[in-house]
């Protein structure tokens, strides 16, 4: 049986390669346009999804974190008051066991600063320098002066925006001001010791950083923290180890991932699978009329010949299937090229497109002026199949009638 | 390779309004190993009869049977398993897969019924050496004459030995050396190994092959005799 069918398989195969070469003009015209539209599938989705990546990696890293925790509270009022106990030995070590890629302690509180010009509200946030860099990527942003050395450092670093709003500059001292857990007012005098430049110029103008132990002096809150912020190896798959995290805490804790702490990230991320697919389907429709017309064509000019095979006495199922293996050798081969050609022209772009051009509008949806194309195996896998999927779907309908043929009628086609 | 019956066999085609008998309450027994000639005008229902006992084309009304089985109540699948099996076709334009060499054209039935690669291949390349084409197995029919086209078309029809051979003006594009050899390899097929013959011609000199003569007009049988 199996050899039968293997003997089958061989007798169509050749048909069908040799069948798709009659005419090689046409032929090449279709592989050409299949090769086309599988190259724009494939780059147009890895520039987007670069790009989307970029906004929800920035995003993520503006929160920050993976993963937060806090009290349950604090979300909606960020106050001293709702804050938490810092993890005591016992709970660094299974965090440190939890396989996060890292995670830290941190201090948020509504603040004022104040200079000698101006006075602003702001975000004061007291960071553990050591691991800031994995958490946020605030040392990369520095644009001037340095970053906080230890967590008992004195100085703060504040955005550019700020700065100017401020009539500050670098190495100037200025005034923070808080409320305690008892509401008594708490200030102090902080040195600037770097200036930041991010991607959305509000957070410039917000959020000020200081060393987390100096804020919890500060704001008489030692021993407790505002958030616990984890990071994972990957943004979209973060469930496991929230899942491990949610088994450690107490039920007074709030673990929240970063779409449950912003929807607005959580709808741009669940959008772009719906986009990618919406996107490669519109291509292949346009890939499609040209697709059924060659094959159409191909039928067409075979009619006579499929009447012989079916006087011959092979059934029409086979005709199907000899049919469809014709389109499947066109599409396999157009996919081959496409995906080739898609990967040499992303391949060079993997070191950044800088479309600074459009700088302005990129900034202000939160993505770099700068795009890295993002290929994934799992956008590959999907342009592929969608046209293979498809592709035979639409070849369905032309094989069938082409089996359907009355023989004698076909026979007599001149 | 069982008897073949016709009973009342008829069908009619339509062209624009007018309706064309094709053939009209037809009946016709053939034993297994005759050599049948089917003669006419053109338009008389020779083809139209060959069709519908090669199950290539469903009568409108009467039953055709091969032994017990009823050919005219077949679906597409199983009618051409019929063909695969038991039938070889030899059509007036030749009629080859123009994709193919001679050889695999020759091959292409068997390899249908599922025969073995090497088993085809000789038995190919030996009924194409039987029909005078040795060296030309490996050519497209492009490349070959009408006459050598036919040939492989032959071929085909007989290498798999199939119990009826039916050929439509198998001759008519041959030479009369080509022809004389064409139907002294079915006869010899014929007399050997009891291959069913039905052949529509308008040659005479195929017919003087032919051991009973059927004469059609319009769509029937007008005369049915034997030949010596």
């Amino acid at each position: 049986m199996l050899s039968v069918a293997n003997l089958h398989l061989r007798t169509l195969l050749t048909l069908s390669w040799r069948n798709l070469w009659r005419n090689h003009r046409r032929t090449g015209i279709m592989l050409g346009a299949i090769a086309i539209g599988v190259w724009a599938m494939i780059f147009m989705t890895a520039l987007m999804r670069g790009m989307v990546d970029d906004m929800l990696n920035q995003g993520i890293h503006n929160l920050p974190g993976h993963i937060q925790v806090q009290d349950p509270t604090y979300l909606d009022d960020p106050n001293v008051v709702n804050s938490i106990a810092a993890p005591g030995a016992e709970l660094r070590n299974q965090l440190d066991q939890l396989g996060a890629a890292a995670w830290a302690t941190r201090i948020k509180v509504p603040a004022v600063i104040a200079s000698e010009r101006e006075t602003r509200g702001i975000n004061l946030i007291g960071i553990e320098p050591a691991v800031e860099a994995s958490i946020s990527g605030l040392p990369a942003l520095l644009a001037s002066g340095r970053f906080l050395e230890s967590d008992q450092d004195s100085g703060i670093i504040v955005g550019a925006r700020l700065a100017e709003r401020l009539e500050t500059r670098l190495g100037k001292r200025v005034v923070i001001m808080s409320q305690d857990p008892d509401n008594n007012i708490r200030e102090r005098g902080f040195r600037i010791v770097g200036i930041y430049r991010a991607r959305l110029p509000a957070l410039e103008e917000f959020n000020v950083y200081a060393a987390r132990e100096t804020l919890q002096k500060l704001l008489r809150i030692e021993g407790r923290i505002s958030q616990l912020i984890l990071v994972g190896d990957d943004y979209r798959d973060i469930a496991p180890l929230y899942r491990r995290l949610d088994q450690l805490l107490p039920s007074t804790l709030q673990a929240r991932t970063w779409y449950q702490v912003d929807s607005y990230l959580a709808a741009m991320f669940n959008m772009m699978d719906g986009f990618v697919l919406v996107w490669v389907i519109i291509i292949f429709l346009a890939l499609s009329f040209g697709l059924v017309n060659t094959l159409v064509m191909a039928i067409f000019e075979r009619v006579r010949e499929i009447g012989l095979i079916q006087a011959l006495g092979m059934r029409p199922g086979l005709i199907v299937c000899q049919i469809l293996l014709e389109s499947l050798l066109l599409l396999l081969i157009g996919l081959g090229i496409g995906n080739g050609l898609a990967l040499i022209t992303i391949k060079p772009l993997e070191s950044g497109l800088d479309i600074s051009v459009v700088a302005e509008g990129m900034a202000m949806m939160g993505a770099s002026s700068i795009l890295y194309p993002k290929l994934t195996t799992a956008d590959l896998l999907l342009a592929n199949s969608i046209v293979i999927v498809l592709g035979i779907l639409t070849s369905i309908l032309p094989a069938w009638r082409a089996a359907r043929l009355d023989p004698v009628r076909a026979l007599n086609t001149t | 390779m069982s008897t073949i019956t016709c009973h009342q066999i008829c069908k009619t085609f339509r062209q624009g309004d007018e309706i064309i008998t094709g053939l009209d309450h037809v009946d016709i027994t053939i034993e297994t190993g005759e050599f049948v000639c089917l003669s006419g005008p053109s338009g008389s229902g020779k083809t139209t009869l060959l069709n519908a006992i090669g199950g290539l084309d469903t009568p409108d009304s009467g039953e055709i049977s091969m032994g017990e089985l009823r050919i005219d109540q077949l679906q597409r699948g199983p009618l051409a398993d019929m063909r695969l099996h038991h039938i070889g076709f030899v059509f007036q334009a030749y009629n080859l897969i123009p994709v193919l060499s001679a050889q695999e054209n020759v091959e292409f039935v068997m390899q249908v019924q599922g025969m073995a690669t090497r088993e085809r291949a000789k038995k190919a390349r030996a009924i194409l050496a039987e029909v005078g084409l040795e060296g030309l197995e490996k050519r497209r029919p492009a490349q070959l004459s009408g006459g050598q086209q036919q040939r492989v078309a032959v071929a085909r029809a007989i290498v798999s030995q199939p119990d009826l051979v039916l050929a439509d003006e198998p001759t008519a594009n041959l030479d009369s050396v080509a022809s004389a050899q064409l139907m002294e390899l079915f006869t010899h097929l014929n007399q050997d190994h009891h291959v069913t013959f039905i052949i529509a011609t308008h040659d005479k000199r195929v017919m003087r092959y032919a051991r009973r003569l059927i004469r059609m007009q319009d769509g029937r049988i007008i005369c049915d005799e034997a030949q010596g």
